[in-house]
């Protein structure tokens, strides 16, 4: 399982590291369906089971990279809360959802393309620019170490979060409250 | 052990049909324990004591026709079981039946378990959204808010044995239950925590909370087959229902086995290790634990009636939560003072 030693070799189809490499284009292929499926689908259940997908083989994606804590809070926080309270949102709004909406503005295709083409580019010079760093653990990378480092190092960061969900929490209480008659 | 594809084929196959045996002689258990409860036989006419009635109903969901109802959203519809099914497969990886059998001891088990339940509560609300009825979709909605409402106190009780143990990982968890019945983290006096009287109360809310989080009676509202619609399932047919029994079951198997490893000890014999066989740190005691909170499971099934649903989500926010809450604080000071 060290994947330094495969780099070299490439492995047969028939052995264990070759099964890790057709886990890894799955995982690949889930990333880029969801994403596709979530950008195109006509109906909003079917975008967020796209997403789902998607963040899914994004999660397979921090495994891959040693990373399993990433792993599975992937999985725990969007796919368990972000998208069930997506998609509880959708179904207590809008159960009957109209297939396609009326005329578009002629405008919007080509400048749908010409935003996405810039953060397409921005993102590949990003990428390409980027000094990456080797691939190793950092400090262990153990659970331990996170803890350790998200109460100490980064406690500003981790307060912080927490302030933007309390914002939130309380957004939503305002709105919640808003729609009853005041008596 | 060198891992071999052959070995990883054969692990994936053993951990397949564990968890499809498991489903189909836990249906057998089931229909004998409602039996037992109700003072009647259960199945009895095929095999020794309808020991055949598994396979025989396996056979029969198989062969049915898979329907699909006009006008559901076929794709999404189609998924929803393999959902249901796939992420109580994954969780198996990581629990330790003993201390060398175990698919992968990773290091957030704990966590990775917690992360595929939230993925089947994610199954349960496709499932009623693509049947297009509206009896689902309530049903899968009332589903899913029992299953978010109980997550909590689940995951703040085992955060305070997470704390106790300082590991994530499954094996550390249960391996440091292995001095004999007392070591076991259900009773009060641990050696980092002195004397914390809410350990066995804590077991209680974990116990519980694992009862609602597998939508089993007194809080079964999601389905209420007895009496109700079949709730978020009621538009499959087939194995698509079977996919949705068989990973109930594979919850249940998990719930209990999560139980067993975080209060009960796991793997050890509960007279510590004798040195010869039966009465030694085996595999053994860990089936034997797990079955013996899954026969309580069917025996609570078969005792209480169904609760309301404002009875079910009060239980959960006005008592399990501030309980497992309290423990949490009461078990972090002790943790500081010891």
């Amino acid at each position: 399982m060290n994947p330094a030693a495969t780099v070299n070799a490439a492995p047969g189809l028939l052995t264990a590291d070759g099964l890790l490499g057709l886990i890894f284009l799955v995982m690949i292929a889930l990333t880029l369906t969801g994403g596709f499926i979530a950008a195109t689908a006509d109906r909003l259940v079917r975008a967020l089971a796209g997403v789902v997908v998607c963040f899914t083989g994004v999660a397979g994606f921090y495994y891959f990279l040693n990373s399993p804590f990433m792993a599975m809070m992937q999985i725990l926080i969007y796919v368990g809360a972000i998208c069930v309270t997506i998609s509880f949102a959708i179904m207590l709004a809008a159960p009957e959802q109209k297939k396609k909406s009326g005329p578009v503005n002629i405008l919007s295709g080509p400048l749908g393309f010409l935003v996405a083409a810039l953060i397409f580019g921005a993102m590949a010079g990003l990428a390409l620019r980027t000094e990456w760093l080797p691939f190793d653990k950092i400090a262990g990378g153990s659970v331990r170490d996170i803890g350790i480092h998200l109460l100490t190092s980064y406690s500003m960061v981790f307060e912080l979060i927490s302030l933007v969900l309390l914002i939130a929490i309380i957004g939503a209480i305002v709105i919640a409250r808003g729609g009853r008659s005041q008596s | 052990m060198s891992l071999t594809l052959f070995n990883v084929i054969l692990a994936v196959v053993i951990a397949i049909s564990f968890v499809g045996l498991n489903a189909a002689y836990l249906v057998w258990a089931e229909r004998k324990g409602a039996g037992l409860f109700q003072r009647r036989p259960g199945p009895m006419e095929n095999g020794l004591w309808g020991l055949l009635q598994p396979p025989i109903d396996g056979v029969k969901l198989m062969t049915k026709q898979l329907l699909i109802p006009g006008g559901v959203d076929k794709a999404v519809f189609i998924t929803a079981p393999v959902l249901a099914m796939f992420p109580a497969l994954v969780s198996f990886v990581t629990i330790p039946f003993s201390d060398n059998i175990i698919a992968h001891p990773i290091d957030v088990g704990v966590l990775l378990i917690f992360a595929f339940a939230a993925l089947g509560s994610m199954s349960l609300l496709v499932a009623g959204w693509s049947s297009r009825n509206k009896y689902s979709m309530i049903s899968s909605i009332r589903a899913v808010s029992q299953a978010v409402a109980y997550e909590i106190p689940l995951m703040i009780t085992t955060i305070t044995v997470v704390m106790i143990s300082g590991s994530l990982n499954l094996t550390d968890i249960a391996a440091r239950q292995l001095d004999g019945i007392w070591a076991w983290h259900i009773w009060p006096f641990q050696d980092d925590v002195g004397f914390n009287l809410l350990m066995p109360i804590s077991f209680l809310v974990l116990f519980v909370c694992s009862v609602a989080e597998t939508n089993r009676a007194p809080f079964d509202l999601g389905e209420a087959e007895s009496e109700l619609v079949a709730g978020f399932h009621t538009e499959y047919s087939s194995m698509g229902f079977g996919l949705f029994f068989m990973g109930e079951y594979a919850n249940i198997v998990i719930g209990a086995s999560l139980t067993t490893v975080l209060f009960l000890g796991g793997w050890s014999c509960p007279f510590g290790d004798l040195g010869f066989f039966p009465l030694t740190h085996n595999v053994g005691w860990f089936l034997l634990k797990i079955y013996l909170i899954i026969f309580v499971f069917i025996w609570i099934r078969w005792t209480f009636p169904r609760t309301t649903i404002y009875g079910l989500l009060n239980l959960s926010w006005k008592y399990l939560i501030p309980i497992s809450l309290f423990n949490l604080l009461l078990t972090a000071a002790l943790l500081k003072v010891f």
